[in-house]
C-alpha cells in the first residue's frame, strides 16, 4: 500500500482527535446527556480524560493489546468515551445491540472472546451472567449503572466510576504504558469491531480500521460542510456501523455535540429540545412520525385541518423547488412564507427539526410521499447508501439533487462499479479491514483489488449519473416463466402504505407471487377507532373483514403500479394473507435493525404459504412467539386468505 | 418469638435490623362493627412485610393504624420504642412514613412533577412571602427539593411523563406516580395499599421490581398490603394474615402457605 501510516498532521487514532479537540477546543461540548431533568455536558476536555482515566483503569485490570471488550447499553456519553478508552489502552471496542436476547450476545461475545464487557445496566448485566459459563474468555464487566447492583457478587464485576477513580488514582504509575500503548496506534491499527446484523445466517465481525473510520468521516463531513457547531442526538443502536461513524467518528473529526435522550420514552421530546442541525434516522421514524402527525390531524379541529391541508397542498407544489433552489413565482413564494408562519414552522418545531440543515436517510428505500412530505417543509432530507463494510458511505445525494427513488452519487473518495450480473460493488478508504475469524468470508466479499460486493443488484441511470438500488442480489430471482422476481421491490410498495408496517413476498421459481402483510396497529387502530370497529386485539383487528378489505385495495394499487414497469410486471400479487402477529426480532423473523428475513418466514410459515399457492380460503395455524424476557408462548388463529386483482400488462396484452 | 433488638437474615441473605413499628393487641371499631379484633405484630428495620387477607379482613383499617389515620380503641401502637399519641397527618409524615392508596388519591389536574414536588411539601420551610418573590431560601429549598423528585423520577423511570397531567396517564403509570411521590418525601417507612391492584401481569413485575430496588438502594423499610398471592410469596419476608379482622397467620411466606387456617380462609371451608 502506497497511502501514509499517518493521517493528516499526524492525526493517526481516534484517540488521537479526542486529545487534538481537547486541546484545540477544550470547553466546548462533546457530548450531553440529559439526566435528572436537565442537560449534563461533558466539554472535551471532560471527554478526553475521562477515556484516559478509563484507559489507565483497564491496564491495571489486566487488558492486552489487542483485547475485545464489549458495550452493551443505550446511547450515553459515557459509553461512548469508553469505546475511545478502550482503544487508547490497546484495546478493541466492540459494541453490540442492547436489546439482543441472551443467546445472541452468547454468539458474539463467544466469537471475538472478549475478556471485558462494559454493561449499561442491570438488564444487561444479567444477561452476560446468565450465559457466562459459554464464554470462557470471559473475565470481567464494568457496570455503568450501579442500581439493583448492590447485592451481586463483585469478585468480577466493577462499577465504572470506580474504575475511573482507580484509573486516575494510578496515573503516576501507569502513564508511561498508556503513552506507549497509544503511541502504538496507526492508521492501519484497529478502531472498532460491528457486527453485522445477520441478514443471512450468523453475524459476521466487521474489523474497521483507524484509516476506515477517520477517512469516512472526513470526506463525508467535507460532502455537507459538517462544522464543530452542529448538534446531533444519538439515538440509534451503537452497534449500528451509521451510529459510530456520526457520534465518534464525524464528532471527532470535526468536534460537534453528540446528545443522548434521557431515556428512549422521551426522545421526542429530547428531540425537540436538542434540536439537531444534523439528523439521521431510518425510514420506518420518519414514516412512524408521519403517520402520528396525520393521526393527530384527523382527530383537529375543522379550521386546523383546513389550514394543514391548504397549505401542505402548497408545500408540495413548490416545497422541494424551493429547497433545491429552483426559479418559483413570486405569489407561491410569497402563500409558501406565510405558509412557513402558519403550519411548516410549528409544524417543524413539534417535529424538532427546526434547525436541521442536514438530513439523512437509508438502510431500507423510503416511500416517495413520505420523503417529499419533509422535503415540501423545507428539511433537506436525502438519502445515501453505505454499509458496515464500508464504513458507512458508498453514494449520497449532493444538495439539490434529490430524488426519492435513486440513492444518489459515489462519495468523496469511493468508486463504484456495476459487475456484468448487475451486482454493485466500491472501492475507497473506509473499505472494511477483513471479518474477523473469517477469511473465507472476507475473500468472497473482497477481492483482491479490494473491490467489495455489496450483495445489491443495481444500475446508474444513464442521463444524472446516480445509483439506483433494484433489490438484494441474491434475492433476485426468476419466476417459473423466467421473469425477474424482485420481492423488496413490491415489498417496499407495499410498506408506504401508513397501514401496511411489513410485508413479505413469496414468488421465487413460482407461477404467482403471494404476500404476508403486517398491519400498523398505530394507523389501523386509530381508523378504527374512527370507523366504530371494535376490536380486543391485535390478532382480532388484523383479520377484521374490513381491514382485510382496505388492505386488498392497497395490494391492488400496488399491482397496477407495479404492472407499469415491463421488467417486473410478473411480481404482482395474486393472493395474501394478514399475519396474526407482528414480526419481530425476538422470534428471529427480523434482524436487529428490523430488516425482513424472508427465508426463515418462509421456513417458519410454511403451511401458510403453502395453503396461498393451495387456493385455500381459510387455514388454522399456531405459532410460537418469544416473549421479550426469553419466555416462549404459542398463539393460534384461523386466518383469511385473499385474493387481488392483477392487471395483465399493456405488452402482453399487444403480443398476443 | 423474635427478639426486639436483634434482627434476623433473611432467606436472600439480606440482615433486617431491630423493631420499627410494634403494635400490640390492637383493637379497632366502627360503632358496632369491630374491624380488628386483638392483633399483635411487628415490622422490622429494613424489612417487606405483607398484609394478606380476603376481602373485607381489615387490612386497609389495618394499615390505617399504622399511618395513625386510624386510632384504635384499644391497644398500643409503638414507633422506635415510643407509645404513640394521636397525631395529625403532618407529623406522621415528619416521622419519616409516607404511604400510597388503594383507589389513587393524586392531583389530577397536576403533571407528574408536581405531584411528586408535593411529596417534598412538609420539608419546605420557606414562607408565602419568600415563595412569592422566588428569592433566596425559597429558590434555594426549590432547586434542592426539585432534584430529590428528579432522582425518584429516574429511579422509577418515568422521565418520559415528568410533564404530563396525571389525569391522561393510564392507570399503571399513576400507581407508579404514587409511588413516586411517596418515595419523595424520603421515607423511612413506606406504606403500600395494593400497589399491584388492578395491573397486567408487565405492570406488576415492573413494580414488583420497583419495590425490591427501593427495599435495596435505600434500605426503605415497606409493608404492604396486597391480593396477588404470587407477588406476596415472591416479594415479602414476612407476612401477616387477615381474616374477619383476626390474625390467623404470622411468619415468613413458607410457614404461611403451609398453615392449615389460612389455605381454610382462602379456599373457605363451612363457618359452623
Amino acid at each position: 500500500m502506497t497511502e501514509p501510516l499517518n493521517g493528516e498532521n499526524g492525526l493517526r487514532s481516534v484517540p488521537a482527535l479526542f486529545r487534538r479537540n481537547a486541546k484545540n477546543n477544550p470547553s466546548a461540548p462533546a457530548y450531553r446527556e440529559k439526566e435528572f431533568g436537565i442537560w449534563q455536558t461533558w466539554t472535551w476536555t471532560d471527554a478526553a480524560s475521562e477515556a484516559e482515566a478509563l484507559a489507565l483503569g483497564l491496564i491495571d485490570l489486566g487488558i492486552k493489546q489487542g483485547d475485545f471488550v464489549a458495550i452493551i447499553g443505550r446511547n450515553r456519553p459515557s459509553l461512548y468515551i469508553s469505546m475511545v478508552g478502550i482503544e487508547m489502552a490497546g484495546g478493541v471496542p466492540v459494541p453490540l445491540y442492547q436489546d439482543a436476547v441472551a443467546e445472541e450476545m452468547a454468539y458474539v461475545l463467544g466469537h471475538c472472546g472478549a475478556r471485558y464487557v462494559i454493561a449499561g445496566d442491570q438488564e444487561q448485566v444479567d444477561k452476560v451472567l446468565e450465559i457466562q459459563s459459554d464464554l470462557p474468555n470471559f473475565e470481567k464487566m464494568i457496570y455503568l449503572d450501579p442500581r439493583g447492583l448492590r447485592k451481586y457478587d463483585h469478585m468480577h464485576l466493577h462499577s465504572y466510576a470506580g474504575i475511573l477513580e482507580n484509573g486516575r488514582a494510578k496515573s503516576g504509575a501507569l502513564a508511561t504504558e498508556l503513552k506507549s500503548r497509544e503511541d502504538a496506534l496507526n492508521y492501519d491499527s484497529t478502531c472498532v469491531m460491528l457486527y453485522t446484523s445477520g441478514t443471512t445466517g450468523r453475524p459476521k465481525g466487521v474489523v474497521l480500521s483507524n484509516r476506515n473510520i477517520i477517512e469516512a468521516a472526513r470526506s463525508s463531513s467535507e460532502f455537507d460542510k459538517l462544522g464543530a457547531g452542529e448538534n446531533v442526538l444519538a439515538y440509534l443502536p451503537m452497534a449500528w456501523v451509521g451510529d459510530f461513524i456520526f457520534s465518534i467518528g464525524q464528532a471527532a473529526w470535526t468536534g460537534f455535540c453528540v446528545n443522548c435522550p434521557e431515556s428512549q420514552g422521551t426522545m421526542q421530546t429530547d428531540l425537540r429540545e436538542i434540536g439537531p442541525t444534523y439528523y439521521f434516522a431510518p425510514p420506518r421514524v420518519f414514516e412512524s412520525q408521519l403517520t402520528n402527525v396525520m393521526i393527530r390531524m384527523e382527530d383537529a379541529g375543522k379550521t386546523k385541518k383546513w389550514l394543514f391541508d391548504t397549505f401542505m397542498a402548497h408545500a408540495k407544489k413548490v416545497g422541494p423547488a424551493i429547497l433545491d433552489g429552483k426559479s418559483v413565482g413570486l405569489l407561491d413564494r410569497l402563500k409558501y412564507a406565510l405558509g412557513e408562519f402558519m403550519v411548516y414552522g410549528p409544524l417543524k418545531n413539534t417535529l424538532g427539526f427546526s434547525n436541521v440543515r442536514i438530513g439523512y436517510t437509508a438502510g431500507e428505500a423510503i416511500g416517495p410521499e413520505i420523503f417529499d412530505f419533509y422535503r415540501s417543509l423545507g428539511i433537506n432530507l436525502k438519502q445515501l447508501y453505505g454499509q458496515t463494510e464500508a464504513s458507512v458511505f458508498i453514494t449520497q445525494q449532493p444538495d439539490g439533487e434529490v430524488r426519492s427513488d435513486t440513492v444518489g452519487i459515489p462519495s468523496p473518495g469511493v468508486e463504484v462499479r456495476i459487475d456484468d450480473k448487475g451486482e454493485v460493488l466500491y472501492r475507497s478508504p473506509g473499505t472494511f479491514v477483513e471479518y474477523y475469524k473469517n477469511p473465507e468470508s472476507t475473500a468472497d466479499t473482497k477481492d483482491p483489488e479490494g473491490w467489495v460486493a455489496t450483495g445489491d443488484a443495481g444500475f446508474f441511470e444513464p442521463d444524472t449519473g446516480h445509483l439506483r438500488i433494484i433489490d438484494r442480489a441474491k434475492d433476485v430471482g426468476k419466476m417459473a416463466d423466467g421473469s425477474m422476481f424482485a420481492p423488496k421491490y413490491v415489498e417496499n410498495k407495499l410498506k408506504f402504505y401508513p397501514n401496511i408496517l411489513e410485508a413479505v413476498v413469496f414468488g421465487a421459481g413460482r407461477e404467482k407471487c403471494m404476500a404476508f402483510i403486517n398491519i400498523d396497529m398505530s394507523a389501523v387502530g386509530n381508523w378504527a377507532e374512527r370507523n366504530n370497529i371494535a376490536y380486543s386485539s391485535y390478532q382480532e383487528l388484523a383479520g377484521h373483514p374490513q381491514v382485510l378489505g382496505a388492505i386488498r385495495e392497497h395490494v391492488e394499487e400496488v399491482n397496477r403500479s407495479v404492472a407499469q414497469d415491463d421488467m417486473l410486471s410478473g411480481c404482482q400479487i395474486h393472493r395474501f394473507l394478514v399475519l396474526h402477529k407482528e414480526l419481530d426480532a425476538d422470534d428471529g423473523e427480523l434482524t436487529r435493525t428490523r430488516k425482513v428475513r424472508r427465508k426463515v418466514i418462509g421456513e417458519k410459515f410454511e403451511d401458510l404459504v403453502n395453503a396461498l399457492y393451495e387456493g385455500k380460503d381459510e387455514i388454522f395455524t399456531e405459532t410460537e412467539v418469544t416473549y421479550e424476557d426469553g419466555r416462549k408462548g404459542a398463539i393460534s388463529a384461523t386466518l383469511t386468505l385473499c385474493d387481488a386483482t392483477t392487471v395483465v400488462p399493456a405488452q402482453k396484452i399487444a403480443a398476443e | 418469638m423474635l427478639d426486639q433488638e436483634q434482627g434476623y437474615v433473611t432467606a436472600d441473605g439480606r440482615q433486617i435490623g431491630g423493631t420499627v413499628m410494634d403494635m400490640r393487641n390492637i383493637t379497632l371499631r366502627f360503632g358496632g362493627v369491630t374491624a380488628i379484633k386483638d392483633i399483635s405484630f411487628d415490622i422490622r428495620e429494613g424489612e417487606i412485610r405483607a398484609i394478606i387477607g380476603p376481602n373485607g379482613a381489615g387490612k386497609s383499617s389495618m394499615l390505617n393504624v399504622i399511618s395513625g389515620f386510624y386510632v384504635p380503641q384499644e391497644g398500643e401502637v409503638y414507633f422506635r420504642g415510643q407509645k404513640r399519641a394521636p397525631m395529625r397527618p403532618y407529623e406522621v409524615a415528619r416521622q419519616g412514613i409516607a404511604r400510597t392508596f388503594q383507589n389513587i388519591a393524586l392531583f389530577e389536574g397536576m403533571s407528574v412533577l408536581d405531584n411528586v414536588m408535593t411529596g417534598r411539601l412538609t420539608q419546605m420551610k420557606a414562607g408565602i412571602l419568600s415563595q412569592a418573590l422566588w428569592r433566596g431560601k425559597a429558590e434555594k429549598e426549590e432547586v434542592e427539593n426539585r432534584e430529590i423528585c428528579e432522582k425518584v423520577i429516574d429511579f422509577l423511570e418515568i422521565q418520559h411523563i415528568r410533564k404530563t397531567p396525571v389525569a391522561r396517564l393510564p392507570y399503571g403509570l399513576k400507581k407508579r406516580v404514587e409511588l413516586a411521590r411517596a418515595l419523595a418525601s424520603e421515607p423511612k417507612l413506606l406504606l403500600l395499599d395494593e400497589p399491584m391492584a388492578g395491573m397486567n401481569v408487565e405492570e406488576k413485575e415492573d413494580m414488583s421490581r420497583f419495590i425490591l430496588d427501593v427495599n435495596d438502594e435505600f434500605g426503605t423499610t415497606i409493608a404492604l398490603i396486597e391480593h396477588d398471592m404470587g407477588v406476596v410469596m415472591d416479594l415479602s419476608d414476612r407476612v401477616v394474615v387477615m381474616d374477619y379482622g383476626r390474625k390467623i397467620g404470622d411468619g415468613t411466606p413458607d410457614e404461611v402457605r403451609n398453615n392449615q387456617e389460612v389455605i381454610d380462609a382462602y379456599l373457605g371451608v363451612s363457618h359452623d
